[in-house]
């Protein structure tokens, strides 16, 4: 045996182990592939056919497309909001539970490394699922681009910000029922009242006011702005809120890590 | 230069209790010592801050000269750890385990290919390597845990009861394999329940209980200031009672098995002198093993209800 052997620089460390991570989440993915991508594919198979197609007819055009096409992009970013929360909270939580997320602390990689693995395996996931998603929308309207930039920075703010969210309710579950409460009572209805199915045009002023402090009507609409080039909100001030949650969010996900909450003695 | 120093350690939990009431304990490079004490004397525990998967409430701890509040990614990166509980994804492979491990100390996937085969074969799993680490026995998980410690080559390992729960033949083989890597340098740090496998492997010896460090000495010595000898003697016709064998002190454990106590170098012939005056005849005589567990027990008081190690 020889020893020492490692002698690979901070930085090389550091981007093996994020790589390392980032295989072994996506490498999780297609292992349970059954739980992962194949329900939000039969989901949004569903939702295209009963509220696109046979609904959707009846209800004629929303902001100035037809229904199918509007609700297109929110049902995109539906899934990628649910299954990059829903990929870190259960794959960290399943780490802390099973005990192995000891192999990443007694490791040299830092604290931040180890939120943005995670976070990254939360974005693997969340974007093949919305490429899923992208796919079956297909099947059944024509997606049109306005802006691919938009598209792109809206989907890619989003999957990360609630791939923080899913860390942090990972940090703080003590059991497999604590990490089904937030996206249960928090995460599915802020999604639904979230625009994805309806322009906040249609709402009474005073839930329209309501609306506006529900951060996922920012994100479906500055995706559905990438599509489409229509939105019910300022762009800027969706971007804004967007990096703004994510870098609270990290910060609050590392601050955890270091201070050892749920995770060391 | 040290391998681990720990200096004035000290840890107190949530609910108050006191684990490590300032310890200090230097272990030199290449170094085999086992690190004794009671269930709850705070072994685990400083384990646990050596390791970082316990927050220390006070002192220092460097890993060959790297300290850990200033060079934590340093200290982790000498360092190998086998824990007492099973802490790998039980649904991925053995090689998967060992080749992700590596990764996340900066090993390149296709070097941790190679040391994967050479660690695996070496604690005999290479033809489980495809096996999910659910479907092993116990004894398998044990050496994986090992193997995973050593992909990124530590210079020093820290085993807490490596061999807890696995069968004869495969403790045997791991004790061989750990002198093994020891003689090549790596510097070893042990907790077991099994004192006769401490007395065998390693050369130092450091006893903890109640949150402090009672002994910390060569094993040689530590062995040295036992007293008393005992020897097992194995009778030809089964005994009633004990014999009055004089000053010697005698305890008959069954009706075949006697045990003497012996002072420290008084001659054995004066034993079998007694015995043969008293009647008894001996078959074979074996010298009992676990001396170091004879001295365990009088340095740690301890609650006989408390679980004590042995």
């Amino acid at each position: 045996m020889n020893i020492p052997v490692t002698s690979t620089s901070r930085l090389g460390t550091n981007w093996i182990g994020l790589r390392t991570i980032v295989i072994r989440e996506f490498s999780r993915i297609v292992r349970i592939w059954g739980q992962t991508l194949l329900p939000p594919a039969v989901t949004a198979t569903l939702y295209f056919v009963i509220f696109g197609h046979l609904i959707g007819n009846r209800i004629g055009e929303m902001g100035g497309y037809r229904y199918l096409q509007y609700i297109a992009p929110g049902l995109i970013m539906m899934s990628v909001i649910t299954n990059s929360f829903g990929n870190v909270v259960s794959s960290f939580f399943g780490a802390r539970f099973g005990k192995y997320i000891e192999e990443l602390l007694v490791s040299p990689l830092p604290d931040w490394l180890i939120v943005i693995g995670y976070v990254a395996g939360g974005l693997v996931r969340g974007l093949s699922v919305g490429l899923i998603v992208t796919v079956v929308a297909m099947l059944f309207s024509q997606l049109t681009v306005h802006s691919p930039w938009v598209i792109v920075a809206a989907v890619l703010l989003t999957s990360m910000v609630f791939g923080l969210g899913g860390f942090i309710n990972a940090v703080f579950a003590k059991s497999f029922d604590h990490i089904s409460w937030f996206p249960t009572f928090i995460l599915t209805p802020l999604t639904y009242f979230g625009g994805v199915f309806y322009s906040i045009d249609l709402l009474p002023p005073w839930a329209r006011l309501l609306s506006h402090a529900n951060p996922v009507l920012y994100m479906v609409n500055a995706f559905r702005y990438g599509f489409l080039g229509v939105s019910d909100v300022d762009i800027g001030l969706s971007f804004g809120i967007m990096l703004g949650s994510l870098v609270i969010l990290f910060s609050v996900a590392v601050g955890l890590m270091r201070k050892g909450i749920g995770i060391r003695e | 230069m040290h391998a681990l120093s720990i200096r004035q350690l000290r840890k107190t939990y949530g609910n108050g209790v006191e684990a490590l009431k300032g310890i200090d304990l230097d272990v030199p490079e290449g170094e085999f010592l086992a690190l004794l004490g009671p269930n709850g004397a705070g072994k685990t525990t400083t384990i646990g801050i050596v390791t970082s998967l316990v927050n220390k409430t006070s002192g220092s701890v460097a890993v060959f000269g790297h300290d850990l509040d200033h060079d934590l990614a340093a200290a982790k990166a000498c360092l190998g750890v086998v824990p007492q509980e099973i802490n790998f994804n039980q649904f991925e492979s053995a090689e998967t385990i060992v080749i992700n491990s590596a990764g996340f100390y900066g090993i390149p996937r296709d070097v941790a290919r190679e040391r994967a085969e050479k660690y695996l074969r070496q604690l005999q799993l290479w033809d489980k390597r495809k096996a999910i680490a659910r479907s092993l026995s116990g004894g398998m998980k044990r050496r994986l845990m090992i193997a995973r410690a050593l992909m990124h080559e530590p210079q020093l390992l820290i085993l807490d009861e490596p061999t807890a729960g696995v069968d004869v033949e495969v403790r045997r083989s791991m004790r061989e394999y750990l002198r093994e890597i020891n003689d090549l340098g790596i510097t070893i740090i042990l907790t077991t329940h099994y004192l006769e496998e401490a007395e065998e492997l390693c050369r130092h010896v450091a006893i903890i209980d109640k949150g402090r460090i009672i002994e910390n000495d060569r094993m040689s010595s530590v062995l040295g200031k036992l007293q008393l000898e005992t020897y097992v003697l194995d009778l030809v016709t089964p005994l009633a009672g004990c014999p009055d064998l004089g000053d010697i002190r005698a305890t008959l454990t069954d009706s075949r098995t006697l045990e003497v106590e012996v002072v420290r170098g008084q001659p054995l012939n004066e034993i079998f002198v007694r015995l043969a005056a008293a009647g008894v005849q001996v078959s074979s005589l074996r010298n009992k093993v676990n001396r170091l567990e004879e001295l365990f027990m009088k340095l740690v008081a301890t609650d006989p209800s408390a679980g004590v190690a042995p």
